[in-house]
């Protein structure tokens, strides 16, 4: 699979380490968070059959986190972006 | 039709006109007392067991595709009951001893050879992870011996000893542990199952699930509404989305495996040996392949196919413990779909909806399990407590903190 880097332009997935669901970006607040709440984030999953978004860590690169939306059941992947860009367009960090 | 030894030679005979169908494609019925979704190893089993052993009836498996096209025809056949955590050891244990009386069991050749199975020690840190492994192992029942280097060399003169990353300096071996021919454990369940009166239904895809008031009424198929008092689902890779009918998110991601073949060769291995240090393990089959793999690829995916640069890996592997093979070509490579759990243990256990039963998480090791699986969860279903040697595969068993992980990765099912 071949992931195209928002910065690097494509590179080879075996330069990634795959963390899993994008999902996993949102994080319970750990002070008012209940156990219950932290299980889920912590051990379930949606794992979909067709489009997934999920995280890639550039390791063998400029070490940037990755989401990239992938189909599972093709490997095909649609869109690359930069966690942080994620992550702010969803009004985390300043 | 019982299989016996006259019985090939009176076939021989009379020019073979006597073999039947060895089981029927009956029409799904309104209406059944046990649903199992999922014809691979473990639904079968379960089924086969439900009848044999809990003397259960109106019993049907529920297969999209064709029985035993799923993993339990695509893995590499090891069986073995090494194993160190409590929750783990006695259930595989379990498993291995029904593996040595199966094939008289349910009458089929199943081809179970118990020809050892041999796992490659490097350091002396290994060393003493394999020595408690091997003593849990003998604790619970197993067998287990833990070999040198001069042992190892009269086994297997032709491995890489001296590798300068991964010398070889020991290994654990259980010679009970062994191989056994994969699609002949399927056929033999669905035949014992089938002549018990499990109605065995192929091409119908569970779609839906019918829940009234916390209760499971039946399930939605391709081939329409088959009612049950009960449903199991043992369906591996397709856990979450079948699941997921049922409202549930699981502790489960779908990863691929892949394995390969080579050409036919001359006998070689008798065994089978792992070199986890490489992510490689290998045995040769008995038309004389060698039978391979290693890691799975390690991303999320339902393609029953892998990428190269795991094929590069595992070839690397092969080379640096075993160079000769070097000189073999491979035949063929394939992948099966995996059910990785968080912990890399699996689950046996009732669901939230009443009725309802889930087994899976079986990770890349699932073949060897098949019996004691099919055995705990007909025992779950028909009695509504868990067997005795499978209490621990509880599917809360993150909330409440009794994870059963053997490698000790936590909540990463590609690392398992
Ligand atoms: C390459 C490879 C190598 C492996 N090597 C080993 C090994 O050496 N030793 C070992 O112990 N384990 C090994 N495993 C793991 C083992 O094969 C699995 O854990 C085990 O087979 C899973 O259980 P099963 O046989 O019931 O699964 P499957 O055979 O996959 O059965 C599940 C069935 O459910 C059906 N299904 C799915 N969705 C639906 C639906 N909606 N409706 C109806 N039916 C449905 C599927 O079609 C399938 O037939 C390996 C796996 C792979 C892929």
């Amino acid at each position: 699979m071949i992931i195209n880097h928002p910065i690097l332009g494509p590179r080879d997935s075996q330069e990634f380490v795959y963390l899993g669901a994008a999902e996993m970006m949102n994080r319970p607040d750990g002070m008012s968070a209940g156990i219950e709440e932290f299980h889920e984030w912590l051990y379930h999953r949606d794992n979909p059959a067709g489009e997934h978004r999920e995280l890639w860590y550039h390791e063998q690169g400029d070490r940037s986190w990755l989401v990239v939306t992938r189909n599972t059941l093709t490997h095909e992947i649609s869109r690359v972006e930069l966690a942080r860009d994620v992550a702010k367009a969803m009004g985390r960090s300043k | 039709m019982r299989y016996s030894g006259f019985r090939v030679i009176a076939e021989a005979l009379t020019g073979h006109k006597g073999w039947k169908p060895v089981w029927r494609d009956p029409a799904p019925q309104a209406e059944y007392d046990y649903i199992i979704v999922g014809g691979g190893g473990h639904g079968l089993a379960t089924a086969y067991y439900l009848a044999k052993e809990f003397g259960q009836k109106r019993i049907a498996v529920i297969e999209k595709g064709y029985l035993g096209g799923g993993n339990v025809g695509r893995n590499t056949t090891i069986i073995r009951s090494n194993y160190l955590l409590d929750g783990n050891e006695p259930f595989y244990e379990f498993s291995l001893k029904l593996w040595e009386g199966l094939e008289q069991d349910f009458n089929y050749n199943a081809m179970v050879s118990q020809r050892g199975i041999l796992n490659l020690i490097h350091s002396d840190a290994q060393r003493d992870a394999f020595t408690r492994r091997g003593n849990a192992m003998i604790l619970n029942g197993a067998d287990a011996d833990l070999l040198d280097r001069e042992q190892i060399r009269a086994m297997y003169p032709w491995l890489n000893f001296d590798d300068a990353r991964f010398p070889i300096k020991g290994g654990l071996a259980q010679r009970r542990g062994g191989t056994v021919r994969h699609d002949a454990v399927a056929w033999g369940y669905a035949r014992g199952a089938d002549s018990r009166g499990v109605d065995l239904i192929q091409n119908c895809e569970v779609t839906g699930m019918r829940i009234e008031n916390g209760k499971i009424l039946g399930v939605e198929t391709s081939r329409g509404f088959i009612g049950a008092k009960k449903v199991g689902v043992a369906v591996a890779g397709s856990s979450s989305r079948v699941m997921a009918h049922a409202g549930m998110r699981l502790p489960i991601e779908s990863h691929v495996l892949q394995a390969f073949v080579s050409e036919g060769l001359k006998p070689l291995i008798d065994g089978v040996i792992t070199f986890g240090a490489g992510h490689f393990y290998v045995s040769q089959s008995d038309k004389g392949g060698l039978v391979f793999g290693g890691d799975i690829d390690g991303y999320n995916t339902y393609a029953q196919r892998g990428n190269l640069p795991v094929i590069e890996d595992v070839a690397e592997g092969g080379m640096a413990l075993m160079p000769a093979i070097g000189r073999a070509r491979l035949l063929r490579t394939w992948g099966g779909v995996m059910d990785m759990s968080m912990d890399g243990s699996p689950f046996i256990d009732k669901t939230p909806v009443d009725g309802l039963y889930f087994n899976g998480g079986w990770c890349y090791g699932g073949f060897k399990a098949t019996p004691a699986s099919g055995w705990c969860f007909a025992h779950l279903m028909a009695k509504d407590a868990p067997h005795k040697v499978a209490t621990a595969y509880r599917l809360d068993r993150f909330l409440k903190g009794k994870m059963i992980d053997e490698k000790g990765q936590g909540a990463q099912p590609n690392l398992h």
